[in-house]
């Protein structure tokens, strides 16, 4: 469901595809709930091996990242400093993925291409930003791991399952339409770039 | 002091030292941060700053890396042929960056290649990265630290232009490596360009310009020149905060140049992220130290 606190336009999980309707590329939202870690290998696992993902992240959320924890005691775990990994790299598996798993929101760093934007758009999912560096602050809004899946893969591999509390700022970068903040961005800093390169050029002819 | 505390010494306080700029940036690039977060007036850029700043403040307050990439360790060491520890400055800074590791923490980000596996120490075979410049006649020790994060690595790129491609092929060097790879490198960036006679004179010169302060000039006119017109042309682009649009996409453009042969002209990019830990001490003969880049940092 969405909710609204402080000015702050909050996901709170169990998320439904008519929660997303409303939300768009640009716009700044916060997730509270269930949030796990997954990334390289867990993706090709569910889709190439065709393994069930033993997190339950239908209508949840996913980060791409490798956080850096604490074992506590009683099997439990503290996040110390998570922040989000390059998406792209799940960009091939992440169609599939969504297809798959029923997510609903995927949270990572810079953009993702079509596979993603034809799965958010075809599935209902969208795909978010939180800005990249700041690794407190992401692991100051996990009130707790809740359980660690496949702990083989290490730990920054594990599907940590996180509950937690207004994680973000979160910036929609593939909203349910699959539109693509990014990928409309770059045409525009292309477009840019040429001119830059012309005056620039004009000015440093040192080889005469 | 003998030979032997001598190294303890000094492996812990670069220990400290660079546990320390894991932990809080130095004072020129927060003062630059400073000047662009206030000069940006996108509700996206503004919330992006503003998560930078929380979270710079939090990292000093619970003692933790304010990212949790916390790089590849590079050393740029300046030393003196007289200084006392020359012999084992080597080793000692690998035993530094074991120590920190542990008692910061910083993540386990050496991979032994061809083998393919973590160390888990944080080193491994030729890292930390020691680069060396010998000054004769002097017995102190400059060294600057430096934390290769693996996002603002992955724009870094050389190349060898013919000189038919002049500077103008230098712009399109860098610019095209600023839209296709700089949008993921988390700017606003800090970015090195070596212009020399190879590829190899030239990477070791871009990652040497990201050594010095920012709002430094390089001390030929026409380089500066450049430095300054590619900067503008670069933030001209807009790709802003974390590529999401923005009036300043870098701190500044550095430049570091040699001679080159006639036939060739040897360039190459490397990039800074916003999170930029560098860090400088220079060492006496007897272990003083002074630390340039980070105000009230005491080891």
């Amino acid at each position: 469901m969405v909710t609204y606190q402080d000015g702050k336009k909050i996901l709170v999980t169990p998320i439904s595809a008519e929660d997303l309707k409303d939300i768009h590329i640009g716009d700044i939202i916060y997730l509270s709930g269930s949030l796990t870690t997954c990334r390289d290998v867990a993706h090709r696992r569910v889709v190439e091996e065709g393994r069930e993902i033993p997190v339950d992240v239908r209508n949840n959320a996913i980060l791409h990242a490798g956080p850096i924890i604490r074992p506590l005691e009683n099997d439990k775990f503290e996040m110390v400093s998570v922040g989000p990994t390059t998406s792209m790299r799940m960009e091939k598996f992440e169609y599939e993925f969504v297809k798959t798993t029923g997510v609903r929101v995927i949270v990572g760093k810079g953009g993702m291409k079509e596979n993603t934007a034809n799965a958010c758009r075809d599935f209902g999912c969208i795909h978010c930003v939180i800005p990249a560096g700041n690794a407190v602050v992401a692991a100051c809004c996990v009130e707790e791991i809740e359980c660690a899946e496949w702990r083989d893969l290490g730990m920054p591999e594990t599907l940590w399952n996180c509950r937690v509390k207004e994680f973000g700022p979160l910036i929609v970068s593939i909203d349910a339409e699959g539109r693509n903040y990014f990928e409309e961005k770059k045409i525009e800093y292309n477009e840019r770039k040429e001119a830059q390169i012309a005056k620039i050029s004009a000015q440093v002819g040192f080889i005469k | 002091m003998n030979k032997e505390a001598m190294v303890q010494k000094m492996t812990d306080m670069m220990a400290k030292f660079v546990g320390f700029t894991g932990k809080k940036l130095p004072d020129d690039v927060i003062a630059k941060l400073e000047e662009l977060r206030a000069k940006e007036d996108s509700p996206l850029a503004k919330v992006i700053y503003d998560t930078m700043f929380r979270n710079q403040e939090l990292a000093v307050k619970l003692d933790r890396p304010s990212c949790q990439d916390t790089g590849v360790l590079q050393f740029w060491v300046k030393c003196g042929t007289g200084f006392p520890l020359i012999n084992e400055l080597e080793g000692l800074l690998k035993d530094a960056v074991v120590k920190a590791t542990f008692a910061t923490p910083l993540r386990h980000n050496s991979v032994e290649t061809f083998d393919e596996y973590n160390t888990g120490k944080n080193v491994g075979k030729g890292t930390p990265t020691v680069w060396w410049d010998i000054v004769p006649n002097w017995d102190g020790c400059e060294i600057y630290t430096y934390m290769a994060g693996g996002g603002c690595t992955l724009p870094g790129n050389a190349t060898v232009l013919m000189p038919g491609e002049g500077y103008e092929g230098v712009t399109k060097f860098v610019l095209d490596r600023m839209t296709s790879y700089g949008l993921n490198a988390c700017p606003p960036l800090l970015v090195g360009v070596g212009v020399a006679t190879s590829v190899e004179t030239a990477a070791l010169l871009s990652k040497k310009a990201l050594m010095r302060p920012i709002g430094s000039h390089s001390e030929n006119e026409r380089a500066a020149k450049m430095e300054k017109l590619l900067e503008d042309g670069i933030n001209a682009i807009g790709i802003g905060p974390q590529g999401m649009g923005g009036k300043y996409t870098v701190m500044g453009v550095h430049i570091e140049n040699t001679a080159r042969h006639p036939s060739a002209i040897g360039v190459a990019v490397n990039v800074g992220c916003w999170s930029h830990r560098r860090g400088h001490i220079i060492f006496d003969k007897d272990l003083n130290y002074t630390i340039t880049t980070h105000t009230g940092c005491e080891l």
